[in-house]
């Protein structure tokens, strides 16, 4: 029996977000599926090697769990996208959840292909010197090619 | 219950206790028993749901305040 294939678009480069895709991946390794993960536009800061830029705002995310009620205006301030992003990562350490780096260690030692939007990559510029080694770089119809045959196929 | 090997995945969230579960169990050979700590309650759920997929036997849950141990045997 072939194994079950899963496939993931990661769009988006904040700390909340880039969650999501690698915990999925990686667990989805761990049960035998074979996993790709297409980041593009946003997502593929999560494929630098150093993701310190990789941050959580308050701002415009109402939804995120404040120690106080922060007014926007005060959200807005120079040093509270850094300091919400200190605070995230701290609570996640606390409650033993794996780092993004951990967690995407785990998914490529599990196999699992990462894509790199080519398309993205040249529109922004970005050197690939500052993407991790072992990924590949493609465009729609190359992750349409393994998306067409999935058994799970997500955005994010 | 007997076991050859042990795992603790105290204070690991998921999907660690996961992840760390099939890495500990990669070398083991089949029919071998592995033991795992874990205190992440959605574990329970987890760890059955890894069994039925993997084809690995989840023979037993234990929970004693807070602390969840479970017994896989590999497939």
């Amino acid at each position: 029996m072939s194994s079950k294939k899963m496939a993931i678009i990661a769009t988006k480069g904040t700390l909340d977000m880039a969650y999501p895709p690698f915990i999925l991946a990686s667990t989805a390794a761990a049960l035998g599926y074979e996993v790709q993960v297409f980041f593009t536009f946003y997502g593929l800061q999560l494929l630098r090697k150093d993701l310190s830029s990789v941050m959580i705002s308050p701002l415009a995310n109402p939804a995120m769990p404040m120690p106080v009620p922060m007014p926007v205006m005060v959200q807005m301030l120079p040093g509270m996208e850094s300091m919400a992003t200190m605070m995230m990562k701290q609570k996640l350490k606390k409650h033993g959840v794996a780092s993004l780096e951990e967690l995407r260690d785990l998914c490529l030692e599990a196999e699992v292909k990462f894509v790199a939007c080519q398309m993205t990559v040249d529109l922004f510029e970005f050197d690939k010197s500052e993407f991790i080694d072992n990924i590949e770089y493609g465009g729609a119809a190359t992750f349409l090619g393994f998306a067409g045959d999935t058994d799970i196929c997500l955005f994010v | 219950m007997n076991f050859d090997k042990e795992y603790d995945a105290s204070g690991l969230s998921c999907p660690l206790p996961i992840l760390k579960t099939k890495k500990a169990l990669a070398d083991m050979a089949s029919g071998q028993v592995l033991k795992v700590l874990s205190t992440d309650s959605g574990s329970v759920k987890d760890m059955q749901a890894f069994a039925e997929q993997t084809g690995n036997s989840l023979l037993a849950t234990e929970e004693a305040s807070g602390k969840f141990t479970f017994y896989m045997k590999k497939k």
